[in-house]
């Protein structure tokens, strides 16, 4: 700890001042002339040889600026007020090292995000931007010159879920001819996109485009895959990550099974498959969730299974003509090195159960979206027959209620992106196939992307009907005789301005997006962050989309909310290229934030030892003190806080600089004035 | 009390890079507007937050400091804000015994979403202080006021070192 700020000494830097105008951003509120004037005036004991201010430091003649004082007045630290070091500190960095200063000896100051843009009192403001000047010309006296660490780069990628955003990814990476580890939950790979029949807008079938790369990402060369997989642990840092992955059991031998289905055929247990078939259909207990699986191999759902609940059956092992069952198969963890990482790891439908009065689960031909996938999917439980729950009545009308779970303070704010042009699909498909009238309950139409709009107008002139409201009520109490027997929903319409109650033989719920259960579990595990809700936060919402806070993590499709399938494919491909760009480049950069222990000062104690989640400090038993890896230290600098002895020091945010900033931002640097009072009345 | 002569506080804030130092640039960009009278400084994570930094802010003339981090179970490090949290409430009850109004010390959640919520809190904040009056435990009260330097007051008490 740094003791009172000492007066006495001046500080033997030769520090350049350069306060931005950012046209009239800063210069509109504060003056900036004056921050100027000041600094070279109040602050030239500390150091301060040379104070400009400029319409736009981040400019080529801005930083060019900053290299010429650096050559011609020898200048040992820079600071520079301008906008959030979050914008421009590299900028300001990559021009200091031009000049042939060390990069990390200057210090970018806020006093526009957290000046002149938040604040309307330009003297106030004025002096706030001092102050916080202040602070920075005593923060930066403290900072060390250092260099970033390099980190090589391991050429093998994680793909975490394969769903059609994962397939995407871990293809492009694999043609680039680098190792890729696809790993999916599910016995197969092609996630939502599976289960689809028709894609918006141009009603290409799903399975005809998703089965091709499914089929490519299967037989890659480069790509290894494994499914029925869990990803258990990860540790390391951006370049080589250390992934355990649990592979479990399919109690099916892949090296013999050819993938005929006869174990399949045989297996005497039916179970409803509530994933694949969204609890519309049965599989086997020994399955593959549907024909054009990848890979064919099927794997034996334990809890379900005669043998393993009953201990007699072995219907598959007895049929099986290459003897590929295996009931004595372990898990296995099977640990990879891979460099970056991937996550595409999707979306769950909201529950349209939370919603009572929509009456999904209480009435019987109330359907969700998904469920309607699979109702008319040509390979689905009723060979896309449009039918009712009881297998063979056609329905005359059907209501597609949007907006379910979405857009409603009651359960989520946002629109979940894909419902509307979901339903006008739905509304085309049933329109196409029952010649049932089709009632759309909506609030707002959003067509945005490329020809949906023009798919809104085709469903329209084929006769669906559409009513502006949100739906009150499904409910099955008949009030006329001609509501008997059917399903009412009661909703306001808007645009009449009147309250309607239609009778339909079907309802459609398109009930929305909501991150994956686990979502945060998974966040936690890869050290990534995100929202309440549970959606992934990127790295930059509209510049670095794909990329999270975390080196080497990346994000792609649903995961960060709801998107259609060509953003999820663009997203894919899109993370593909940034892990790509990372491999050519065979190392990284990455900043010199670490915390390290003078151990000569360490005391042993261990208080710090179960500080740290990366599993970075270590005690050394026979010389009983504390060591860190820089390599595995993320510079979060708990552990700095935590020392009582003083003897862990953070690099880029040590005690010396945080203690010299607070003197500063509190103008104790002043003090020295004393000294020369000639200066302080300015 | 005149406009004129109104105390103005001045309160230093640690800000997490990772949340709440982007709220602040957030509301910044969205033109949230709130008083001049926090001085904000960026750490890596809440959990950097040695208590004597907190000590020496309002030893050095502060007459609060506010510490925002990202929410429980959104820690860019995992779960470091939960060590700032432990902190937070042992220095609570230090300033307690050391006679300091517990508004003086606020520590706050902020997600890089929530600029609005960031400027609402730092609003609120000083103006609590604000009614409490200067906390006199430092001289320059971060205005430019040069009567003598609080040496004697940098003293520690023990209980910062056992805080951690």
């Amino acid at each position: 700890m740094t003791g009172p700020f000492d007066s006495a000494s001046k500080s033997p830097e030769r520090i350049g001042v350069y306060v931005c105008h950012c046209g009239t951003n800063i210069a509109g509120v504060v003056d900036v002339a004056e921050v100027r004037d000041w600094t070279e005036k109040r602050l030239k004991g500390r150091g301060v040889i040379i104070a400009r201010d400029y319409k736009f430091m981040c400019s080529s003649l801005g930083q060019e600026m900053i290299e010429k004082d650096i050559q011609k007045l020898g200048l040992t630290r820079v600071v520079v007020a301008a906008c959030s070091p979050h914008l421009h500190e590299q900028t300001f960095r990559n021009a200091c090292q031009r000049g042939g200063l060390n990069p990390y000896l200057s210090e970018l100051v806020s006093i526009r995000e957290q000046v002149s843009w938040v604040h309307t009192d330009k003297h106030a403001a004025t002096d706030k931007a001092k102050a916080v000047v202040s602070g920075g010309v005593e923060r930066v006296i403290k900072n060390e010159p250092l260099e970033p660490l390099r980190v090589p780069i391991n050429e093998a990628t994680l793909v975490v879920g394969g769903g059609i955003a994962g397939i995407q990814a871990a293809l492009e990476i694999a043609d680039a001819g680098f190792p890729v580890y696809l790993v999916e939950r599910e016995p197969s790979i092609g996630g939502h996109m599976a289960q689809f029949d028709k894609t918006f807008p141009t009603l290409d079938c799903a399975a005809c485009i998703l089965t091709p790369r499914m089929v490519s990402a299967g037989t890659h060369r480069h790509i290894t895959l494994m499914t029925w997989s869990e990803v258990e642990n990860v540790s390391g840092y951006v370049g080589n990550f250390t992934v355990t992955i649990r592979k479990r059991a399919r109690y099916v031998n892949t090296e013999l099974c050819t993938g005929c289905g006869i174990c399949q055929e045989k297996c005497p247990k039916k179970v409803i498959d509530q994933i694949y078939e969204a609890g519309m259909g049965y599989r086997k207990a020994v399955y593959t969730p549907f024909p054009q699986a990848v890979p064919r191999y099927p794997v034996i759902d334990k809890p379900n299974c005669t043998y393993f609940s009953k201990g007699t059956c072995k219907a598959c092992e007895k049929f099986c003509p290459t003897n590929a069952i295996d009931f004595n198969q372990q898990d296995e963890l099977i640990t990879v090195q891979v460099g970056n990482i991937i996550l595409a790891t999707g979306y769950d439908l909201f529950n349209a159960r939370r919603i009572p009065h929509y009456g999904y689960g209480r009435l019987a031909n109330v359907y969700t979206n998904l469920e309607f996938e699979r109702l008319s999917n040509a390979a689905g439980p009723t060979n896309g027959e449009i039918v009712l729950r009881d297998g063979k009545t056609k329905p005359k009308s059907v209501g597609i209620i949007h907006c379910v779970g979405s857009r409603d303070r009651n359960y989520n704010n946002y629109c979940s992106a894909i419902c509307c042009m979901q339903s006008l699909k739905f509304a085309h498909l049933v329109h196409e196939r029952t010649g049932a009238t089709v009632y759309n309950f909506y609030i707002d139409i959003r067509t945005t992307a490329k020809a949906y709009d023009e798919f809104y107008q085709r469903v329209l002139e084929e006769g669906t009907l559409f009513v502006r409201g949100r739906v009150a009520e499904v409910t099955d109490a008949a009030r006329k005789p001609e509501e008997e027997g059917r399903l009412i929903i009661q909703v306001e319409d808007t645009l009449a301005g009147k309250q309607r109650r239609i009778p339909v033989d079907m309802v459609i719920l398109s009930a929305g997006l909501e991150p994956r259960k686990d979502a945060k579990e998974t966040a936690k595990l890869f050290g990534i962050s995100c929202s309440a809700d549970g959606w992934y936060i990127e790295k930059h919402p509209k510049l670095d989309p794909v990329a999270t806070m975390t080196e080497g993590i990346f994000i792609a499709g649903c995961n960060t909310g709801p998107k259609d399938i060509p953003n999820t494919v663009s997203q894919g491909a899109a993370a593909a290229a940034r892990v790509l760009g990372r491999i050519q480049q065979k190392e990284i950069f990455i900043e010199p934030v670490r915390a390290s222990v003078n151990q000569d000062k360490c005391s042993g104690c261990r208080i710090c030892n179960n500080l740290c989640p990366f599993n970075a400090i270590s005690f050394i038993e026979d010389r009983k003190v504390t060591e860190i890896n820089a390599a595995l230290c993320q510079g979060c600098g708990t552990c700095v806080a935590a020392c009582p002895a003083g003897a862990i020091s953070g690099t880029v945010f040590s005690n010396e600089q945080v203690l010299s900033q607070i003197d500063g931002l509190l103008m104790l640097n002043l003090e020295y004035m004393k000294e020369a009072p000639e200066l302080v009345a300015v | 009390m005149t406009e004129q002569d109104q105390f103005e506080p001045v309160i230093i804030g640690f800000t997490c890079n990772w949340c709440s130092y982007r709220a602040a640039d957030l509301a910044g960009t969205a033109r949230v507007k709130y008083p001049p009278n926090v001085r904000l400084i960026r750490l890596m994570c809440s959990g950097r937050l040695d208590p004597t930094f907190v000590m020496k802010a309002l030893a050095s003339g502060a007459d609060g400091v506010l510490i925002t981090g990202c929410h429980p179970g959104e820690c860019h490090y995992i779960e470091q804000n939960y060590k700032a949290l432990r902190r937070y409430q042992l220095l609570k009850r230090v300033f307690a015994q050391l006679g300091i109004e517990p508004q003086r010390v606020k520590l706050v959640w902020a997600s890089a979403a929530e600029g609005v919520k960031l400027a609402h809190e730092i609003t609120t904040m000083v103006e609590e202080v604000r009614a409490l009056g200067p906390l006199h435990w430092g001289a320059s009260n971060g205005r430019e006021v040069h009567d003598h330097l609080p040496t004697e007051d940098m003293e520690l008490p023990e209980e910062a070192e056992v805080m951690a």
